[in-house]
């Protein structure tokens, strides 16, 4: 299918671009503003020019220590976070009921979780989590097992963990399920003919049809966890001390804790651009799959 | 009928093959598949099961010791809830912005996602790849600029303010969703109304809508859940008069400690809305989660 060559088109496009304009750019060239300036408080600001990028992108100062070390934190969450989240979803996917009214119960209960706010979210395993009134955390200490997430960090991780993954397994599930949904049934029975076992249906017909739906998992949920913000901001409020403070706690800290705005503003930056590096990569394996299945189909 | 009982018992077994292939498939792992599934369920519902056990207590039960099931169930938490203005009122405010955000993003979208569908014109791989780049960027960033925006401009503490900040997520969403929708749609369609003669937009509402109408469920569902669920940036634009639920939770804490049982209340009437809306787009949700892509 080839598109027509039509600029006309902008004007479809223009409201979508002057709305995303406007709460997208504007704010952005404000904190761009910021990120060259210095304050002395009283609205007075002065020119500081690179001053701030540089201290950032130094790991020996104060802020570009405690920069990495929150920009680690975070890639190490979405590692471990992908790791988990990719092959439970997966997993789960394959062992959704084929027909019946299970279907529909296993995937209105699977999205619950989606559509709770995520403070709520971070309540509820806030709750959940504790060792004198919450099931999991009394349970746990009953085993044997000291276990208090304010007290221990990596308490406190394996709980953002758990809660991450109860939070967004059903993301990745439900699209895999979509995937999984969309293969004839006589791909299957060729491969009954072939005497294909159980793997090798899963490598050669299931994962390829999966490949496009598990990119989109993959980006969302690298991203969102990426920037994780409410639910870690409601369990441990970035701690104990600062082990579980990741880059959109350190920043809302920076700016509107200590009002930094130079500061904050120039991580601000640094931050939107890592995420474009990512989204970019994202977007052009993204592409290039569409392309190859476009030239398969036709 | 009467075909396939004459043609006997050859003719049956094409017919019975993508069953026989499903079970040779999943044969020996039907189990299996049931363990998963009910264990990974049992670990979805546990915690709102908790939350849900909390809200029917009292604060004396809750906090004497752990007991599994509300030995006296009471409602003194959610009545509180509805009878007391500053905690409706809550719900009131996250449903107007949520409502006002769904109808702009799916409006300011559908002309956009038709054109990305349909045409190709200077930059819009760039303008695509720039919309997606917002639907990623992170609220934290933004927080302190709208902050500053919507005050200059008076919107500050309006339902307005918050429903414009979604926005940025959100119509980049809504835009990538029923752009994957209106691509399963042949180009034939346009061109046979055309001829037909139909002007653009009778063609458009008449025709075109009714024909991606899944797929304008689907975005209005994803716009919904996403803004219905994001705090940082509702709370940051609100003070008083337009405060989300969700911030309204805080309250609980006072100087007598945590009011546990009414904080469980309030975030169970939370999960209500998201729970309603699954219900009716059920049918759409494994389609729409692939955003219209698979």
């Amino acid at each position: 299918m080839t598109k027509t060559v039509y600029n006309g088109a902008w004007f479809f496009v223009l409201p979508v671009f002057a709305i995303v304009a406007f709460s997208a750019v504007l704010p952005l060239m404000t904190v761009v503003n910021y990120s060259v300036q210095d304050t002395f408080g009283n609205n007075q600001f002065f020119w500081n020019g690179i001053g701030w990028f540089q201290e950032l992108l130094d790991p020996s100062t104060e802020l570009g220590g405690r920069f990495f070390e929150a920009l680690w934190r975070s890639l190490l969450f979405s590692a471990i976070i992908l790791m988990i989240e990719v092959p439970l979803g997966i997993a789960v996917a394959l062992a959704m009921p084929r027909e019946g009214w299970t279907v529909a119960l296993c995937l209105v209960l699977m999205a619950l979780p989606l559509l709770i706010p995520w403070n709520v979210v971070g309540t509820i395993w806030q709750v959940f989590a504790r060792s004198d009134i919450g099931l999991l955390g009394w349970t746990v200490n009953h085993l044997g097992i000291d276990y208090n997430y304010t007290n221990d960090s990596i308490d406190a991780w394996v709980t953002l963990i758990v809660m991450d993954v109860w939070h967004w397994t059903s993301l990745v599930a439900l699209l895999c399920y979509a995937g999984l949904k969309s293969i004839p049934d006589a791909y299957y029975q060729a491969a009954r003919i072939d005497g294909a076992s159980r793997w090798a249906v899963f490598r050669t017909i299931q994962l390829p049809k999966m490949r496009r739906v598990l990119l989109i998992a993959v980006l969302l949920r690298f991203m969102d966890s990426f920037m994780i913000y409410t639910e870690p901001f409601v369990i441990t409020g970035g701690g104990p001390g600062n082990a579980t403070t990741f880059l959109s706690i350190d920043l809302v800290k920076l700016a509107l804790g200590q009002f930094d705005l130079g500061k904050a503003a120039a991580m601000s930056l640094v931050y939107n651009l890592i995420i474009l590096a990512i989204c970019w990569v994202f977007y052009t394996v993204m592409t290039n799959v569409d392309a190859e299945r476009e030239r398969v189909e036709a | 009928m009467t075909g396939t009982i004459a043609v006997g018992p050859t003719d049956v077994k094409p017919a019975a093959a993508p069953l026989a292939a499903n079970r040779a498939l999943s044969g020996p792992r039907v189990s299996g598949r049931v363990v998963v599934m009910t264990l990974y369920l049992l670990f979805l519902m546990l915690p709102i099961y908790w939350l849900l056990n909390m809200s029917l207590k009292t604060n004396m039960e809750i906090t004497s010791g752990l007991t599994l099931w509300p030995r006296e169930i009471t409602f003194d938490n959610y009545v509180k809830i509805f009878t007391d203005s500053s905690w409706y009122s809550g719900y009131i405010n996250s449903l107007t912005y949520v409502i006002i955000n769904t109808v702009l993003s799916i409006s300011f979208a559908l002309p956009a996602a038709y054109a990305f569908s349909r045409y190709r014109f200077l930059g819009d791989k760039h303008l695509f790849f720039w919309l997606l780049t917002n639907r990623m960027a992170p609220a934290a960033v933004f927080a302190l600029p709208f902050f500053n925006l919507y005050s200059a401009i008076g919107l500050f503490d309006t339902p307005w303010a918050v429903a414009l900040a979604h926005c940025l997520f959100n119509v980049p969403l809504a835009v990538w969703i029923l752009e994957g929708f209106m691509s399963g749609v042949p180009r034939e369609i346009d061109e046979t109304a055309a001829i037909d003669g139909y002007s653009f937009p009778r063609f458009f509402v008449k025709i075109f809508m009714p024909l991606i109408a899944s797929g304008i469920g689907v975005a209005a569902f994803f716009c919904f859940m996403f803004s219905w669920v994001e705090l940082l940036l509702a709370r940051t634009l609100t003070s008083v008069n337009a405060k989300p639920i969700a911030a309204t939770m805080t309250r609980t804490i006072s100087a007598a400690g945590m009011d546990w049982g009414l904080l469980a209340a309030a975030g169970m009437l939370t999960i209500v809305p998201g729970a309603l809306v699954i219900w009716f787009v059920r049918n759409y949700i494994a389609k729409g989660f692939a955003l219209g892509r698979v």
